[in-house]
């Protein structure tokens, strides 16, 4: 079941997505893993799971807490390197039809760099999304995201090596998300993703111990929604580049909360883990509400409030 | 191919004060599922049970389209579980993971309390291919003994309880059916007894599968929340598992 809704077209920079529905990284694998599910085609575009300079085998289990209404992770941004990406993986996700996103990580200026210089030869990867914002690494990862020269830095850096569309991820462990929004845009990012996940943890009591073997991790799901949506619209008032909503949607109408806050895409992602076929059902769900409210286009209730 | 498809409950099944048994009614006809495989099983109505719950397959029925699962309250989300009535339905996403195996003519089956859950689907295989299958089975006492009848039907059931109220009287590790030749070990239970059987394998220079039980946020491969160390690194126990070659296991 396609949906070719041409009201529900946005841009981010040049990219032109089909839809405002893309994945969040780290929740999507590299997108061929949910093909038994949804079509893909369907889809704004997918992000996939994180990269960096080399192998990272990520921290050790336990990695996973489920909490109320939502759940903490800390894989610890396991990959293989961008050289196995690239050599690799991106010949099995080269041809699926919708924008796909790489979401670029590492511990020092000079490794996103990296990272980021050999994405940029990848014809077929429209945009790579900056992870400044990653709670769940010793060295680098929210380091970035939490201060803003250090994050615009990491941007400058990265944006002198990288011509197509620049996706910034932000961090909401921060004491003003404007500010760090702000620096970000000023050295040139294309748009602003947020938000990453909320730095929490979680306790046996019956056995004394943390769930996690980090002792703390990232929050994501239904919980961290009304966090994320007054970070969208702070920013949404301050910034003029497209943002990508990200934090707990569950369904359609999550995801126009966060475009009548001020996003023009969003990223679904814990809810992937729990119905597989979710980021294809809210697409359908955004073409139901347009007609309910009888919206010519989304674009005319995007920042509405 | 996986599927996220509605089964209808046919029957729940109580076998002590914390284990069920639940037949569940695919509406379609079975895709083939393997032995050790595992099920997603949605939990609605619950704002603390947020993920699915991962259930291994205890038994498949392609004549009647039924799964059997073999369900232990140890939480929350199974505990809400254990409520479900006939004609209920369930969401799950299935089947997940490699599965078993199989090898040999001759083989060894060790499962230990509810994690010999997924050994009855795994005897019943065997049978198919003619491989002569023992299998033995650990728990507190008869009460925790669960699908007698299916295991003696499909195999050697040998027994060995806690405290002697049905075969021998003592752990797993102790019972005479491991001083026979297999060509290899299935095991499935707690991680030391798996340890321990698979010490017996090694030392009898024959290969342990065992089924490893993760926390997992997905099930099918993309949160990577449930690793276990293998000697190639950190690796799923979702996809590359939940069965692997000891021998392949850092821990072991």
């Amino acid at each position: 079941m396609k949906n070719t809704d041409k009201r529900l077209e946005v841009r981010i920079k040049d990219m032109v997505l089909r839809n405002p529905v893309m994945t969040a990284s780290g929740t999507f694998g590299y997108g061929y893993d949910f093909e038994d599910f949804i079509n893909l085609d369907s889809l704004g575009g997918i992000v996939v799971k994180a990269t960096t300079g080399g192998n990272r085998e990520g921290n050790p289990y336990p990695r996973m807490a489920e909490t109320n209404s939502g759940m903490l992770n800390a894989v610890g941004l396991q990959n293989k390197g961008v050289d196995y990406f690239c050599e690799t993986i991106y010949n099995k996700i080269k041809d699926i039809n919708t924008n796909k996103i790489v979401n670029v990580s590492g511990s020092s200026i000079e490794e996103y760099v990296e990272v980021a210089e050999k994405l940029n030869k990848l014809e077929n990867i429209p945009g790579i999304e900056l992870n400044i914002s990653c709670p769940n690494v010793k060295q680098g990862g929210m380091a970035f995201g939490t201060d803003p020269k250090m994050a615009a830095e990491v941007v400058k850096a990265v944006r002198k090596v990288y011509n197509k569309t620049l996706i910034v991820k932000l961090s909401p462990n921060v004491t003003s998300i404007v500010e760090i929004a702000k620096a970000v845009e000023g050295e040139g990012a294309d748009s602003l993703s947020m938000i990453n996940t909320l730095l929490g943890m979680a306790v046996d009591a019956e056995k004394r111990k943390p769930l996690l073997s980090t002792i703390t991790g990232g929050l994501s799901g239904p919980a961290v929604k009304p966090v994320a949506l007054r970070c969208v619209w702070q920013v949404a008032k301050q910034c003029k580049i497209p943002i990508i909503g990200i934090g707990g949607i569950m369904d359609a109408t999550d995801a126009i909360e966060f475009i009548l806050v001020g996003a023009t895409a969003i990223e679904v992602g814990t809810a992937n883990f729990i119905n597989p076929a979710i980021t294809e059902e809210i697409v359908h769900g955004i073409s139901e509400y347009l007609d309910r409210h009888n919206i010519k286009n989304i674009s005319d209730i995007r920042g509405i409030i | 191919m996986k599927y996220c498809k509605d089964f209808i409950v046919v029957e729940n099944q109580t076998i002590t004060s914390n284990l069920f048994i639940l037949k569940l009614q695919y509406p379609e006809t079975l895709p083939e599922i393997k032995a050790g495989q595992f099920v997603e099983i949605l939990v609605e109505g619950n704002k603390d049970v947020f993920l699915r719950r991962p259930i291994s397959i205890h038994d498949v029925d392609y004549k009647k389209n039924q799964i059997s699962l073999l369900v232990q309250i140890v939480g929350k989300g199974t505990d809400k579980l254990s409520n479900i009535k006939e004609g209920d339905s369930l969401n799950l996403i299935f089947p997940l993971g490699n599965g078993f195996t199989i090898i040999g003519k001759k083989v060894l089956l060790v499962g230990g309390g509810c994690g010999a859950a997924p050994l009855l689907y795994l005897t019943r295989v065997l049978k198919e291919k003619n491989i002569k299958s023992d299998i033995l089975v650990g728990c507190r006492d008869i009460n925790h003994l669960f699908s007698k009848k299916e295991y003696e039907s499909l195999s050697n059931l040998h027994i060995a309880t806690e405290d002697g109220s049905c075969g021998i009287k003592g752990l797993v590790t102790t019972h005479k059916i491991l001083e026979e030749e297999f060509d290899a070990i299935y095991c499935c239970g707690p991680t030391p007894m798996m340890k321990a059987i698979s010490k017996i394998a090694k030392d009898k220079n024959i290969p342990c599968y065992v089924s490893l039980e993760h926390t997992m946020a997905c099930g099918f491969g993309v949160c990577l929340c449930c690793v276990v160390e293998t000697n190639k690194g950190n690796e799923r126990t979702c996809t590359t598992g939940p069965i692997f070659l000891s021998s392949d296991l850092k821990d072991f």
